[in-house]
């Protein structure tokens, strides 16, 4: 028997959770079908998202893939059709021919699997990230640097950590619903081994009395703990932190049953978010939006 | 001996590809290192060598901590034969934020070549920069403790404590009884 699942009209990473608890009840090995026929946008998150919860799947999962042309032909030009060909049995029409690169995305999505991905995606991220968070963020070049310092890192937290690859993706657009403003996101989604599992790999670990998915998040995000005893390691995360603290953006990190948020004045989403619907590995978002009248400047 | 290190060439090597112009991801920043340490052991004894960041367009912290933190930390530690002492040139904001971070996370210092002189970045107290600035005002040909301490306004023994922390930390180098700023001298 298929489990037929449904992706909301509307996909980020607030929405991905309705999917999540849908499958919540469903074991890993049952065949689902994920039904995106009415799905009209995803963000960043949301596409890589869908690709990494494919991998969690035992059985081969079955994708209804979006009905709307637009919404098929924005897909196909982001890459997901590309990737998901060969995660999920697709049904349905869509593009079939995918160019790579020729989207209006800063990041088309792109696996991440070893350190020569990470080289690859900083350089093509590169230009393209300077000339929009200069003209379209107004942000100041500092700004450029940092993204793509912040990318680089989060990208490597998969290849430390996740024990599998994962998927990225960076775009720009008009977040009209929440924000009215222009914003870059970054999305990075694996199935590997999570922040938990990897941080109780640890030689040193002593779980505290509380120890879930959220109190690693708290060590790993806000602490700075990694799973290594290297006094280096734990900077990538401590980076992308500062970072989204210096141009008043958003990081959310995902693992398990929790997210961890860094939440800037603009949004009113909880810092920690606890009994969430289990979804393996790691999934992180970085969003910085538009500077208003230069106040956003450091 | 000098030694002049082109990091964009020496990544080229590593990665073996003319593509890439950036110092990302720790694997590639430990190649890197492994890299200058090789060119090291033929430098003998005593050596100062210049690190140029010119053509390297970022650099990300990992990377970082794996070229500069790391590299610091093993000629700074007293554990290493050799006396090598380390000059960042080309550093511009496309890297400086990435080697401070480092710097401070491990309480490491390093000497910065800029247009108007040589300063010292990362994790220093207010006599170490005062100590500096005063031998670096003294000249190219290093500083006696004593003129640091007048310029500094302290005891001769004092300014001589800072002096050596400072070539401890590998930023500072006896040079026939003087103390000599790393990258002031004209030999380097």
């Amino acid at each position: 028997m298929t489990t037929v699942n449904t992706v909301p009209p509307s996909l980020d990473d607030h929405s991905f959770e309705q999917v999540l608890e849908q499958l919540a009840p469903v074991p890993a090995d049952a065949k689902i079908l994920l039904d995106a026929r009415h799905a009209r946008w995803a963000s960043p998150f949301g596409l890589t998202a869908l690709l990494t919860l494919a991998q969690t799947r035992t059985e081969r999962p079955a994708f209804a893939v979006p009905e709307l042309e637009d919404t098929a032909s924005y897909w196909a030009r982001a890459g997901f059709f590309h990737h998901a060909e060969s995660l999920y049995d697709l049904h349905g029409s869509y593009p079939k021919k995918w160019d790579g690169g020729e989207s209006n995305s800063l990041l088309d999505i792109t696996a991440i699997a070893k350190s020569s991905d990470v080289h690859d995606v900083v350089g093509r991220v590169q230009t393209r990230a300077k000339q929009i968070i200069a003209s379209e963020l107004h942000l100041d070049t500092k700004a450029i640097i940092g993204f793509t310092m912040t990318l680089s890192e989060i990208c490597q937290n998969i290849l430390e950590h996740a024990g599998q690859g994962g998927w990225v993706a960076v775009q720009s657009y008009r977040w009209t619903k929440r924000l009215g403003r222009r914003v870059v996101v970054i999305a990075v989604c694996d199935a590997g081994l999570g922040f938990r599992k990897s941080l109780e790999s640890s030689p040193g670990h002593l779980p505290t009395s509380r120890w879930d998915d959220a109190a690693a998040l708290e060590e790993a995000v806000i602490r700075g703990v990694s799973r290594y005893r290297d006094r280096s390691r734990g900077q990538g995360l401590a980076g992308a932190r500062n970072y989204v603290g210096r141009w008043n953006g958003k990081l959310s990190v995902r693992s398990g049953t929790a997210r961890i948020s860094i939440v800037p004045s603009w949004d009113d989403d909880p810092p920690l978010v606890e009994g969430l619907a289990p979804f393996q590995g790691s999934q992180v978002q970085v969003i910085i939006p538009e500077s208003v009248s230069g106040t956003d400047r450091a | 001996m000098m030694n002049h290190i082109d990091l964009s060439s020496v990544l080229r090597r590593t990665l073996a590809c003319d593509l890439y112009s950036n110092l990302v991801t720790r694997p590639t920043g430990a190649a890197v290192r492994g890299q200058i340490e090789e060119m090291l052991e033929d430098s003998g004894p005593r050596a100062l060598t210049v690190i140029d960041f010119s053509h390297v367009s970022m650099i990300d912290l990992s990377c970082a901590d794996e070229v500069v933190a790391k590299l610091l930390l093993r000629y700074g530690a007293g554990t290493s034969s050799q006396e090598a002492y380390f000059l960042l040139r080309g550093v511009t904001e496309h890297h400086h934020d990435a080697i401070e971070a480092v710097l401070e996370r491990h309480e490491l210092i390093a000497a910065l070549e800029e247009d108007d002189g040589v300063r010292l970045i990362g994790t220093l107290s207010e006599d170490e920069r005062q100590a500096w600035d005063a031998a670096c005002s003294l000249g190219e040909g290093g500083a006696e403790a004593a003129d640091v301490a007048m310029r500094m306004g302290c005891e001769a023994s004092v300014a001589e404590d800072v002096l050596e922390t400072l070539c401890r930390r590998r930023v500072m180098m006896h040079v026939d009884d003087r103390f000599v700023a790393v990258g002031t001298s004209r030999d380097g």
